[in-house]
């Protein structure tokens, strides 16, 4: 759906900025987690350290973000679409910024599972990782589109995740009932499949904000809904 | 919305300025201690529709109204409506303050003493009321015999709807109120607004979108002479349902 221009093309420009940063963070916070995922992988802890370091600058792009928000809600007072615009993208802001801490999460485990030996090839954490980037890279396309189509398919992917997670844990539980000494290293890798588990929420928070932004429509709680019918 | 609540209803108004035509097929519902914003950019045809609401227009050679314009269930334009009566009960504050050149006391007087208010204590009590209705009596308590030209703009617009109060009315019609005042005596008036509504329906054009989405209930948003969506005011401002409506209040037009 092309958009006529606003009369004032300052105003224009200040909404384009901060979509821009949007896709910025999020492409940060993709490669966060690819590395982390690499670090835990590869084994490569020097690899690992570099994500947590540079965790801070989607910290700074988070609070640039937030304030140029600010800005046009005290400027220009958005209404309709202008405001939908700005609550998602304070609130797409907060994911990628939360997504980003989990990422360095990720790594610091990846770091502490890197100085023992292996417990198990990991099969399914680099397939719970790809979706869950997957799932970030397609609801800030949808966000970039408009695309509520886009967008309901990373709400329904959030269940393939879930189900790895789920899968996961019951395999480690295994591992730490028949030998005491996996205990540290499984809770290890549970704590990253957790992290990937909580990206795939926030992913679908942004998917679910992008729908809500095309349509005025808040399809935040439906799922609970339709169980409790 | 139930019928006896609304007090005032446009059924497919046509209005014409000679061959132009102002207004086209404005169907429209004014629910009664509501407040209701016309906006729209200019020429748009809001105040047209406004003036339309008390007969205003009757006063401007060549126009003509096809439609009915119903005040609770009467066409006030039959042929027998007195256009007296009917801004009497349905008043109008406009844009410039435009008080008489007379005293504070005399401005609210002055219409009820032609429709025969007598007597000092009567006239003093319906000052003292209308004044207080407009939030301007502690300013001026005490100097009502002087002149209401000495008054700041935002306290001669508070006089003026003083004075529209004074004859009883149902309806108040707003043009503009505020657009020749400061902010804070804007401020001042759309606090009054909010007050007021609890005893009159108030019907109000303005060309600032964000004191339509502060005072008022229900918005309606025209253009080239058509009502083109009119909705609550949350919802206009936030989910509108026409793509023009979305386009004029996020400054994307024209």
């Amino acid at each position: 759906m092309e958009e006529k221009a606003h009369t004032s093309s300052i105003y224009d420009k200040a909404l384009q900025s901060i979509k821009e940063n949007l896709l910025y963070a999020g492409a940060l916070a993709e490669k966060a987690i690819q590395n982390a995922m690499t670090s835990l992988l590869e084994r490569d802890s020097e690899l690992g350290r570099s994500v947590i370091d540079s965790d801070e600058q989607i910290d700074r792009l988070d609070e640039a973000i937030e304030r140029k928000c600010l800005d046009v809600i005290a400027l220009r007072q958005p209404v309709a679409k202008d405001l939908r615009f700005i609550t998602t993208a304070i609130k797409i802001n907060a994911h990628l910024e939360r997504i980003g801490d989990m990422a360095a999460n990720i790594a610091e485990k990846a770091i502490a599972l890197n100085e023992e030996p292996q417990l198990k090839p990991y099969i399914d954490l680099p397939r719970m990782s790809d979706t869950a980037q997957q799932m970030i890279k397609k609801s800030l396309d949808a966000l970039v589109r408009e695309d509520c189509d886009l967008a309901e398919e990373v709400i329904k992917a959030d269940e393939i995740v879930d189900n790895l997670n789920d899968q996961i844990f019951r395999e480690l539980l295994t591992f730490m009932m028949e030998d005491p000494r996996t205990i540290h290293r499984a809770i290890l890798i549970m704590q990253i499949s957790k992290n990937l588990e909580r990206i795939s929420d926030h992913a679908t928070s942004i998917a679910v904000m992008v729908i809500y932004l095309v349509t005025g429509r808040n399809v935040r709680h439906r799922d609970k809904m339709k169980k409790i019918k | 919305m139930q019928n006896n609540d609304i007090i005032i209803r446009t059924k497919n108004v046509d209005f014409y300025y000679g061959t132009f035509k102002a207004l086209i097929d404005v169907t429209m519902d004014f629910e009664k201690n509501k407040v209701t914003a016309l906006i729209g950019p200019s020429g748009c045809g809001k105040s047209t529709l406004l003036r339309l609401l008390n007969r205003m227009n009757d006063l401007i050679d060549g126009t003509r109204v096809e439609g009915e314009v119903l005040f609770e269930g009467t066409n006030i334009y039959n042929s027998n409506v007195d256009p007296v009566d009917i801004r009497r009960r349905i008043g109008m504050v406009f844009q410039k303050p435009n008080p008489f050149p007379k005293s504070i006391f005399d401005n609210i007087t002055y219409g009820p003493k032609l429709n025969g208010v007598r007597g000092k204590t009567a006239q003093e009590a319906l000052v003292q009321r209308s004044l207080e209705q407009s939030s301007l009596w502690g300013e001026v308590k005490d100097i009502l015999k002087q002149s209401a030209m000495m008054l700041s703009g935002g306290q001669q617009q508070r006089l003026c709807i003083a004075r529209a109060l004074a004859m009883k009315p149902d309806v108040l019609l707003m043009d503009e109120p505020t657009s020749a005042l400061d902010p804070i005596s804007t401020a001042k008036i759309e606090e009054l607004i909010a007050e007021l509504k609890k005893d009159y329906t108030i019907i109000i054009v303005t060309h600032n979108m964000q004191q339509a989405a502060r005072v008022s209930d229900y918005t309606g948003f025209f253009y080239l002479g058509e009502l083109i969506e009119f909705n609550p005011t949350e919802k206009l401002f936030t989910r509108p349902d026409e793509k023009q409506t979305e386009e004029y209040i996020t400054g994307r037009f024209g």
